[in-house]
This record gives structure tokens, sequence and C-alpha cells, in this order.
């Protein structure tokens, strides 16, 4: 009986998202009574992995084979598949991220086991199995029961504390049967966004809105967004004008974060936007309009022009770094 | 070429949400089409009308009960060619991807399916996905583009920081998400007026479980409230943060 974690390294590092996953799942085995198992495709170097058993993986599956080179949503299922019927799998968790969300619905049918996408928490009980999760985008919760004997969640980034648990790991490498006339998908072009912080990864996102009035007033937000380590983001209007890229809009209909530390500058708060951001520890808020909705949702708010505003909280940064 | 695009009936994005009774209150609820299945059906439509795609025909298919029957109007009224109501309650993302893969399995003819990426309602971000599964077709999520040529279609997909173009062959589903197009057509009134006309199939589900429940329903705890600080002494906004939210 195992609890399942699969996760994902760049270059051969993995990122904090990974030692959250492991050790959720290494709390949920533990109140279960089972064992955790992680899964690591491509090469990652024994010191790297050993990293895993930090957070407390039992064991850890690795599989090179280049035929996972690419996300192959087939491929990676069958994978996936083979090695939770193999180990005797529980519960199976994987990343709210691309990735999970594109494997996670397939193994639910392919092992027939009912999915909770985006916990955010242990579960609430494991029997029944019961998760508590948001809906609405955000503007209700409830619990999720799961009635199969086998479970899957997909955990949302920066949702769950990093636990050490200090666990020597065994590692193990996995080869599975795979043919090349099983991958459906053939990669033919890749455009990575290079330097820039991803934004559903970073712990402080600084986002503008239609207040900023012009997509040549971006300077003093990078800027603050560069100081503080930070992700840049936008409302929706603001990509829909094409001041900024889509891949920036955050919102019901774009990225959901839960950052640390959200700056809202020059944005209204309407209830789709905070949709995508209500999830953020702590919410700061710029707007000339002080009966603006983006003041309820925030922590500290400042009511005045974020093109006033911005500047004068990078000499403070700049202070306070100083 | 048909394509299938894949439709939820969900409460406007606006609604105030209410519980009541351990359920959603629909009392007063505008109830519109998902708005990643929306953007699907307009790619739908723009790849329909390019002369240079074999895509001649847009079917829409839904889960639901004859309340979600405006919906399916308004999606025929965008431009659908007609539609298929599979006649049930929905309970769970895996029971309603059951209930559409027993309906598109039985499609012999060269096609394409369309899901959004998520629903707007319980957030389940799985039909899609489990739709391909219980079809045993390949599936590419994340889609933010998405053209077809001949028996091959070239899609964008997000992956984290960046974008990948990847090639394959129909059949598969798209999982599509922001992007896909770049605004929802709204019906004219001459759609309009033609949907009312258009072919609307109500099919007969098979029996069918769930697999989830949603239950112990509640509203999100009220937020304790906003610290203002004065805009001339904007800089202690920083010291706050550092030293009280503990956030930088």
């Amino acid at each position: 009986m195992a609890v399942i974690v699969f996760t994902e390294s760049w270059d051969g590092k993995f990122k904090k998202s990974s030692f959250e996953l492991v050790s959720y799942a290494k709390a949920m085995a533990d109140s279960v009574g089972s064992k955790t198992i992680a899964i690591s495709i491509a090469s990652v170097d024994q010191d790297e992995l050993k990293k895993l058993g930090l957070y407390g993986a039992d064991k850890i599956l690795t599989v090179s084979n280049e035929a996972f080179k690419t996300l192959d949503n087939q491929v990676y299922t069958k994978l996936i598949a083979e090695i939770a019927e193999k180990e005797d799998v529980r519960i199976l968790v994987l990343p709210h991220n691309n990735t999970g969300k594109a494997l996670a619905p397939r193994l639910s049918v392919r092992l027939k086991a009912g999915l909770v996408s985006a916990a955010v928490k242990l579960p609430s009980s494991y029997d029944p199995f019961k998760v508590y999760k948001k809906v609405f985008s955000g503007k209700g919760f409830a619990h999720q029961v799961v009635n199969t004997e086998k479970k899957i969640l997909t955990l949302s980034n920066n949702s769950f504390e990093l636990i050490e648990s200090n666990t020597i790991p065994e590692i193990e490498e996995y080869s599975p049967e795979v043919s090349a006339t099983e991958i459906s998908t053939t990669v033919v072009d890749i455009q990575k966004q290079t330097g820039k912080l991803i934004l559903t990864d970073a712990e402080i996102v600084v986002s503008g809105g239609r207040g900023m009035k012009s997509s040549d007033n971006w300077g003093p937000l990078e800027e603050l967004a560069e100081l503080l380590g930070a992700a840049t983001a936008c409302s929706r209007p603001v990509s829909d004008e094409g001041w900024r890229p889509h891949s920036e809009h955050t919102g019901q209909t774009g990225k959901i974060i839960a950052p640390n530390l959200y700056i809202a500058a020059g944005i209204s708060g309407a209830i789709q936007h905070l949709a995508g951001v209500s999830s953020s520890k702590c919410i700061v808020a710029i707007n000339t309009d002080k009966d603006a909705p983006i003041f309820e949702a925030a922590d500290y708010g400042i009511v005045g022009d974020a093109a006033k505003v911005l500047p004068e909280l990078i000499e403070a940064v700049k202070e306070m770094k100083a | 070429m048909k394509i299938f695009v894949c439709l939820a009936n969900v409460p406007d994005t606006t609604t105030k949400i209410k519980f009541a009774d351990q359920k959603f209150d629909e009392t007063g609820v505008q109830w519109v089409i998902n708005p990643w299945d929306e953007l699907a059906l307009t790619r739908a439509m723009e790849l329909k009308e390019d002369a240079g795609t074999p895509v001649n025909e847009v079917t829409v298919v839904t889960i639901g009960t004859i309340s979600s029957e405006p919906t399916i109007r308004k999606a025929l009224a965008i431009g659908a060619d007609n539609a298929v109501r599979i006649d049930a309650e929905p309970k769970d993302s895996y029971s309603v991807a059951w209930l559409l893969s027993e309906y598109l399995k039985n499609y012999e003819g060269d096609h394409l399916v369309l899901t959004g990426i998520e629903s707007s309602d319980y957030n389940g971000f799985a039909v899609g996905g489990m739709l391909s599964e219980f079809l045993g077709v390949p599936s590419v999520s994340g889609v933010s583009a998405l053209d077809i040529e001949g028996d091959h279609a070239k899609v964008s997909r997000e992956i984290d920081g960046g974008l990948e173009q990847v090639a394959i062959k129909t059949p598969f589903v798209a999982i599509v998400q922001k992007g896909i197009a770049k605004e929802p057509r709204i019906p004219a009134m001459r759609g309009i007026m033609m949907a009312r006309k258009k072919p609307l199939e109500v099919v007969s589900p098979l029996s069918f479980d769930n697999v989830t429940d949603m239950l112990d329903f509640e509203l999100p705890k009220a937020k304790p409230q906003c610290k203002m600080i004065n805009p001339e002494n904007a800089k202690e906004l920083i010291g706050l943060l550092q030293n009280e939210a503990k956030v930088l």
C-alpha cells in the first residue's frame, strides 16, 4: 500500500513545489499508515534525488526513457498507472500545474479513482475521504468526498508548508516498456520564457490594471517587481488591450495564483479578478477610487495613483535593502 | 470534419453565490455557457468559417436537464449547427465525462472534440482529460492556439514557463484555455432567430454512477478590514509588509 507522488524537475533540479508535494504525500502516508513513493522522470543526479527523502520519500522511482522527454498524455498516463498498480496505490498526488491538470483526469479514469483538483489542505478525514476545496472560483468552499477505493489529488502551488522528515530514500530505476508508436503528440517548437520568474511559482507578484493607463507606464511596476524578486501580472482588460501578454492575466479565466504577497496597482477588483488572486496570503491594493472592491479583498490599501505610489515604494524597498 | 464542443451550463461569473439546504441556491441565478467552453465554441466557429480547413460542422454537446436549453440555444445562436442534450443532472466530472463518451464513441466520421479546461462552478479541471481516457484517444491540455491542416492539428499548449507547439492527428480531445480565441462571440439577432429552428437532439442517459460528492458548502470567511495607509506616506507600507505581515 502506498501514497505515490509525481514530481517534476527542471534542468535536473526540483522546484519548491515538488518538495511541497512530497511533504503533503508524506503527511497523508503517515495518517493512513503507508509508505511514500515518489516518481521522478528525466535525469536528476543522486544528490538532488535525495532531497525528496529530506521531505519524506521512502522510495524514489526514476525513469529516464527518452519517450518521456516531452509530455504525451497517454504515454505518461500508462507509466504512472503501471507504477500505481504495481505499488498498490491508495492515494496518488500530482501538482496542480499544466502537467498535473493534463494527467490527473486521465489517471482518474484509468485507475477508477475519484479525483479532487486543486487541493489546498490535507484531507479532513480519510474514511470517508473528504477534502476541503474551493468551489465557484473561490466564492465558496465545500468538502469533496471521494467514494472510490483509490484516490487522486492535485495540490495547488504554495499552499502546503514544507515538512522535513529526513528519510534516507531507496532509489530505484524503473524501466517501462514503451514503443515509439504509442506517442501521438510531436513537439515541433518550444518558446521558453527566459530569465523571467514563472508567475504561478512566484512568492511575490506585482500586478497592474487599467488604472496604469497605458502600456508605457509599466516601468515602475517592473522595477518594483525586480527589486522584490517578484513576477509581474495584470488584470484581464490589460491583456485584452494587448498592453501585456495573455500569460500575465490573473483572474478567473486566466491564471489562478496564491503568492505570499500580491500587490495590485490600478486594479479595481472585479469579482472575476478576485477569483484568481483571493488565495494570496497578503494583498496590497493601490487605487484612486476609495470605493473600489479591491479594498474589500485587501489587507493593506493606499488610495492614490499608482504612477505616484509605485516610485515611493521603490524608494522604500531600496532603503530597506540598504 | 466535425468539431464537437462540450458545453457546461454554469451560473454567470458575476453571480453572488449562496447556499441553501446543503446545495447551491439557484434562486435568481442567470445561467451561461462556461467561459472556457464559450472560447472553445468561438474557435470552432472560426475554424469552420476558414475555407482553408476541412471543418464543416460544429455540434455542441451538453449534459443537463431541460433547464440548460437556453444556454444551448445561445450556443446555436453563436453559430453551432446543431446541439445534443444528454438529459441528466450533472453529478461529478467523472460521470459527466462518461456520459459524453458514451455519446461520442459512436461517431465514426473525422472529428475533433473541444472542452474548456475547467468549469467555473465546481472547478474540477477534469472533464476533458477524463473524456479522452474513456474514449481512448489522445488529449492535449492547456491549449491556447489551435489550427487544422488536413487530418493534422497544430496546437500550442502552455508549459511551465513557456509555450510548446505540438502536432497531433485527429481525432483527439483539445482541452482549451484562455488565448484560444480572442473574445467570446456574442450572438447576433439573425443568429438568435435561426437558433430557434436548429436541431436540438435530446438523448436519454444510460444509468451512471458518480465517484465523488460535494457537501458542507460554505461561504468564504469575511476578511479583516483593510488597513489604509496615507498616500502621502506610502513608504510606511514596506515597513508593515516586512514587520507586521512578514511577507518581505
